[in-house]
């Protein structure tokens, strides 16, 4: 709408009522494209069950069914199937309260962090390169330590959840954090504003777009961290990892496709339900894909 | 409602804005302005024209308090002041309300009298009705507007410009500087505009000043003799064609 109204560039009240009526029949054609895109995803997804029925047919007749199982086996595992569906439910509960724990701490932690290094050059110099080499460590090469440290239980899988998934919560807060220009930082300078006022009227609202795009990367991340701490601390309570090595080696098809299609929905789910709170969130001024 | 205590023109003593032999040396050695001398009073319009990155800019940071002179003193008798940047520097999440309540906001004026301050405002630079827009859903000139109407909240003496209209169109451009006339003639405050439009300066300014190239220093300075409130057909008149012809031509010195 900005733009049109731009375009135009007259600053006569008529003018940019009329830009923003024009503005409004823009957007609605854009919406109708974009509902017909639908079925091109939709098509896609009829291709690749035809495509898995034909595969499944095929290890069937090679008496391999466990590797390739039939979708509506798949389907009767995940909602029908009363020795496994109840414990799928159970480990999804498991993991998604890892996946939401170790998110809540990374966006505790990851803004901490960010709001700290936007306060001053040198503190930003000394404290990103630690966000750089998290990301880097090889969560594999930690897990012995993390289990000799903190144990093999729920803890540790937060950790694990924690670590993959902080990294877009400093980076996108920082580079947030930093985007108000020179002018609107002059503004508040010239009103002697302090570094409080500064930070809550200006350098935060103007991050949480990019906050949000760091929450809903870091939420999707979350998901494979409950999943891959599952995986190596596997006592206690764990999720869906685990439910999966275990279907695995029992040679129960449906149930692995199962487990991995829950724990595969679980991150969609999380990833479009922050994409949606950021558009809810800031949406109104920014354009939040 | 007025946003001064007084719209009558007001004779004053001492000059608002005083720039004695003002220097400006970045820590780069660049010497941006040497030997500038300069006041602005209440009632007087100054605008200063020169080529670019001659330190027009720095010469309204300094009289801001963003930045301070490496020698010479540059005096302020104000505390209010208004600054009006390049770009109308609006948050972008607040609505035109907001964003004109936002310097009252910060100098901790209370709720209810930023509201009537805004309104105010908003009434005088034209904005009436837009006031729950946001800035994204403006046009250039209504953003600019905003961002008067911002200033206007602290009743400044002194209003410093820095080429706020130069990104505008030609017509948006003409039609703010009516209501910037306008709102100069109703609040008689010291003005001092940075523009690098010629004709520009002399249509809004009671005194023009030019400058050379770096280090930027004050070449002439010309009265202009139109009365105010102005015409907006002067700009045809042979005169002011003639003092535009003036000031182009002490430019182009400068800059050689």
């Amino acid at each position: 709408m900005a733009d049109i109204a731009d375009s135009t560039g007259i600053a006569t009240q008529a003018g940019s009522a009329e830009a923003s009526r024009r503005g409004g029949r823009e957007t609605r054609i854009r919406r109708s494209s974009r509902s017909l895109q639908w079925w091109q995803p939709l098509a896609v997804f009829v291709v690749l069950i035809g495509l898995w029925y034909g595969a499944a047919a095929y290890y069937a007749s090679q008496q391999l069914a466990f590797l390739v199982p039939y979708p509506h086996l798949v389907l009767t595992s995940m909602f029908a199937d009363p020795l496994f569906t109840p414990q799928l439910l159970v480990d999804l509960g498991n993991s998604a309260v890892v996946a939401l724990t170790g998110l809540s701490l990374a966006i505790v932690i990851g803004v901490a962090w960010a709001v700290l290094m936007s306060q001053a050059k040198w503190v930003e110099r000394s404290l990103y390169p630690y966000a750089v080499i998290l990301q880097c460590i090889p969560i594999l090469a930690l897990v012995p330590l993390i289990g000799a440290l903190f144990g093999y239980e729920f803890l540790s899988r937060v950790i694990v959840t924690v670590m993959i998934s902080i990294f877009p919560m400093v980076s996108n807060t920082l580079f947030g954090l930093q985007s108000a220009d020179r002018g609107q930082r002059e503004l508040f300078q010239l009103q002697g504003a302090g570094r409080w006022t500064r930070l809550t009227k200006l350098q935060f609202p103007a991050a949480l777009p990019s906050i949000f795009v760091g929450l809903r990367t870091a939420a999707g991340l979350s998901v494979i961290g409950a999943i891959v701490g599952d995986q190596f601390f596997q006592r206690g309570t764990p999720g869906l990892g685990v439910l999966i090595q275990v279907s695995t080696s029992r040679l129960n098809g449906p149930g692995t496709f199962a487990a991995i299609i829950t724990a595969s929905l679980l991150g969609v789910v999380v990833f479009l339900l922050f994409g949606l709170l950021g558009k809810l969130a800031v949406g109104k001024w920014y354009d939040f894909g | 409602m007025t946003l001064t205590e007084s719209s009558a023109p007001v004779t004053t003593t001492a000059p608002l804005l005083d720039f004695h032999d003002v220097e400006m040396t970045f820590p780069d050695g660049t010497v941006a302005l040497r030997g500038v001398d300069l006041s602005v009073s209440r009632g007087e319009f100054v605008s200063v024209v020169g080529p670019s990155g001659c330190g027009k800019s720095t010469l309204l940071r300094i009289a801001s308090g963003l930045e301070s002179a490496s020698a010479g003193t540059a005096q302020l008798r104000t505390d209010r002041i208004g600054y009006v940047f390049q770009d109308a520097t609006l948050l972008p999440w607040r609505s035109v309300e907001a964003n004109v309540e936002l310097l009252a906001e910060l100098g901790g004026v209370p709720r209810a009298e930023r509201r009537a301050k805004a309104a105010t405002a908003i009434d005088l630079v034209g904005l009436k009705g837009f006031e729950s827009h946001l800035p994204k859903q403006l046009s250039g000139g209504m953003r600019m507007r905003t961002s008067l109407a911002r200033s206007l909240t602290l009743d400044p003496e002194l209003f410093l410009f820095d080429e706020p209209f130069g990104a505008l169109d030609e017509i948006t451009r003409e039609r703010l500087n009516d209501e910037l006339l306008r709102l100069f003639v109703q609040q008689r405050f010291a003005g001092l505009f940075i523009t690098h439009s010629v004709s520009e300066a002399v249509y809004l300014s009671t005194k023009v000043v030019v400058m050379s190239g770096r280090p930027g220093s004050i070449v002439t300075t010309f009265d202009v003799p139109f009365p105010m409130p102005r015409d907006p057909d002067i700009r045809f008149t042979p005169e002011f064609a003639d003092l535009v012809g003036q000031v182009s031509h002490s430019l182009r010195e400068g800059h050689n």
